[in-house]
């Protein structure tokens, strides 16, 4: 026998209570977990963001449009060092209900300045400048519906319409792209946005935004600054802000998701922390006596508190260890129907850090008040309570 | 008072406040209690039968006066000093067994132990020999409630002897046994005293008990009085 059985013993010496306590603490970490990673998921796009890229957006709202010939006028400021700019296209393929993300982009520029975010094959990134219809496919889009290069396949906009009605695209695939990094997600398409501008029936010659980086970061400040006024009191005023901060804004459209997940989590945890913590200071004041004898064979106070913490923190562990696993499992199930809407959810090794430093601290402050209470108890009072 | 006692109190005084009473247990108590010796300690209720054992094992402490074992003064000991000395020098058997529900007899005698320094074979071996001492070598692996009451006082005795203490105080160990029973487990501390040199110190309002003592001592209002007086 050791402390550690010891410790496994009293806490199963009633066993339901103890599985109740387990399942209500693993519902709150199966809780924690999935919400963490949606929350993660969700502003993936911030912690990818460069630091040397500013997006220049229509002041009145990021969806309307900004003439294409602020793509020129852009590259002439001083400070700029690379222009690109990209149009959402609506995109479904086949069914609305497939929903993907699609944009219409320059491909010389687009692809130079995320080249440290893609990698595509020089002879299929060539293909793609040089063919008009061509697309670039992210290699988890590609997987998803068995695409490969060569295939010709027909792309819908929830938006756009061609000039003869249809509003259907057709492309070819001229290569897949790959992520540089593995938190980069690859579940969209690129294709020209000369063939997209030409054939379309309104919005000529507008563009969604445009992505720039300055030469350096130190200089982003005054490089928005000097494209806003140059665009100031004109028909199309710009907004320019860091990528981080376009990206922040992007996601805030759909709420303050970091706010609801920790409402939600502090929710489920305070129960948890209630109802754990009562049951450990009913459980250890049940052994009152036990421990008064424990004490009087020799055990000093300070082992006595060890032994009932170790206690709720074993109790943390064995519910919060299998709530993560399933998490793990719940965000593995989800991310294939989420992934056109929060691509990348999984649980992270930085989840999993917080989880257990989450279940520690929860086994230590349940734990806390019953151990104090032990390791003061005196022990002729404790033989004395029946 | 003799030179080799194990046990001696020199001018112990003990009193508890109730409300607005002092009420006093002992005032100024002298005893000396020899190596070896077998002391039943007899008294009515509320004599301070079980405040003198709180007190010689370093489980309460005394207003005033010397606590002296194995000649260590254990009214001077820190919490913690105590708890050691308890550990090493003094072995408790409780009227109601106060075993581990949730540990089998062998894991209830093994628990002293963890306080040792002892690895895990020799702990082995020692639960094993006091098991063997109250003749339940078979009952290792029962659980108490798997046990008789007497099985149960005999584990709380391997329990109390497993880490070879020189003194045994027990508080009532027969209170809630059968008169069979009772003589068992009576004769075991016998042969703990006798065969294995322990020294015991036994509370209990039995006579029939006391007479497995080597002598008995009469307690009544905080004093040793003779027995002739007390029925007097």
């Amino acid at each position: 026998m050791n402390d550690f059985l010891l410790i496994f013993k009293n806490l199963f010496r009633k066993k339901l209570r103890a599985i109740l306590m387990i399942v209500s603490i693993l519902i709150a970490f199966a809780i924690f977990g999935v919400l963490a990673g949606f929350e993660r998921a969700f502003n993936a796009g911030q912690d990818l963001a460069a630091a040397d890229r500013l997006v220049t957006v229509n002041k009145i709202n990021f969806t309307q449009p900004l003439p294409i010939a602020y793509y020129n006028r852009i590259q002439s400021i001083e400070g700029v060092a690379d222009v690109t700019h990209a149009n959402w296209f609506g995109g479904y393929y086949q069914d609305p209900k497939n929903f993907t993300v699609v944009l219409a982009i320059e491909p010389a520029s687009y692809l130079k300045i995320f080249a440290s975010e893609f990698e595509v094959a020089p002879d299929q990134a060539d293909a793609f400048v040089r063919e008009r219809t061509g697309a670039l496919v992210g290699e988890t889009l590609a997987a998803k519906w068995g695409w490969k290069v060569g295939d010709r396949i027909p792309i819908a906009s929830s938006i756009f319409s061609q000039k003869n009605g249809s509003s259907t695209w057709d492309f070819t695939i001229t290569g897949i792209l790959k992520a540089a990094k593995p938190q980069i997600d690859t579940n969209f398409m690129l294709f020209q946005y000369a063939y997209f501008d030409e054939t379309r029936s309104f919005g000529k010659d507008t563009i969604g935004w445009l992505i720039l980086r300055t030469t350096s970061a130190a200089l982003n400040d005054q490089v928005a600054d000097r494209i806003d006024q140059m665009f100031a009191n004109s028909s199309y005023e710009t907004a320019t802000d860091t990528e981080k901060a376009f990206n922040k804004a992007f996601v805030a459209q759909l709420g303050n998701i970091a706010l609801i997940v920790l409402l939600v989590v502090g929710a489920a945890f305070v129960t948890i922390l209630m109802i754990v913590g009562n049951t450990m200071v009913m459980s250890v004041r049940e052994r009152t006596r036990e421990i008064g004898v424990m004490k009087t064979l020799g055990f000093p106070g300070g082992r006595i508190l060890r032994l009932v913490l170790g206690e709720s923190i074993l109790l943390a562990l064995l519910g919060g260890l299998p709530g993560l696993g399933i998490a793990w499992l719940i965000a593995m199930a989800m991310r294939e129907s989420l992934a056109n809407f929060v691509p990348g959810i999984a649980i992270t090794p930085e989840i999993a850090g917080a989880a257990l430093l989450l279940m520690l601290a929860l086994g230590l402050i349940t734990g806390l008040v019953p151990a104090l209470n032990a390791m003061r108890l005196k022990i002729a009072d404790a033989l004395g309570r029946s | 008072m003799a030179d080799d006692a194990l046990v001696r109190l020199s001018g112990l005084s003990k009193r508890f406040v109730k409300g607005q009473e002092t009420i006093t247990i002992f005032d100024r108590l002298d005893l000396a209690i020899p190596a070896g010796d077998f002391v039943a300690v007899m008294g009515p209720s509320g004599s301070g039968k079980t405040t003198l054992l709180n007190l010689l094992g370093g489980i309460d402490r005394a207003d005033e006066g010397e606590i002296q074992i194995a000649g260590q003064r254990i009214d001077q000991l820190a919490e913690s000093e105590l708890a050691r000395f308890r550990a090493a020098h003094v072995g408790f058997i409780f009227q109601f067994y106060n075993l581990m529900p949730m540990l089998t007899a062998a894991q209830n005698v093994e628990l002293p132990l963890l306080l040792t320094k002892l690895g895990r074979q020799q702990r082995k071996s020692h639960v094993a020999t006091a098991l063997e001492v109250v003749n339940l070598g078979d009952r290792a692996k029962h659980y108490p409630r798997e046990m008789s009451g007497g099985q149960q006082q005999r584990v709380a005795i391997a329990r109390a002897i497993v880490s070879d203490p020189q003194l045994l105080l027990c508080d009532e160990p027969t209170g809630d046994l059968d008169r069979a029973t009772a003589d068992e487990i009576l004769a075991t501390l016998q042969t703990l005293n006798r065969e294995l040199g322990k020294t015991i110190v036994m509370v209990t309002h039995d006579p029939a008990a006391a007479k497995f003592a080597r002598r008995t001592l009469h307690l009544d209002k905080g004093r040793f009085v003779d027995a002739a007086d007390l029925a007097a």
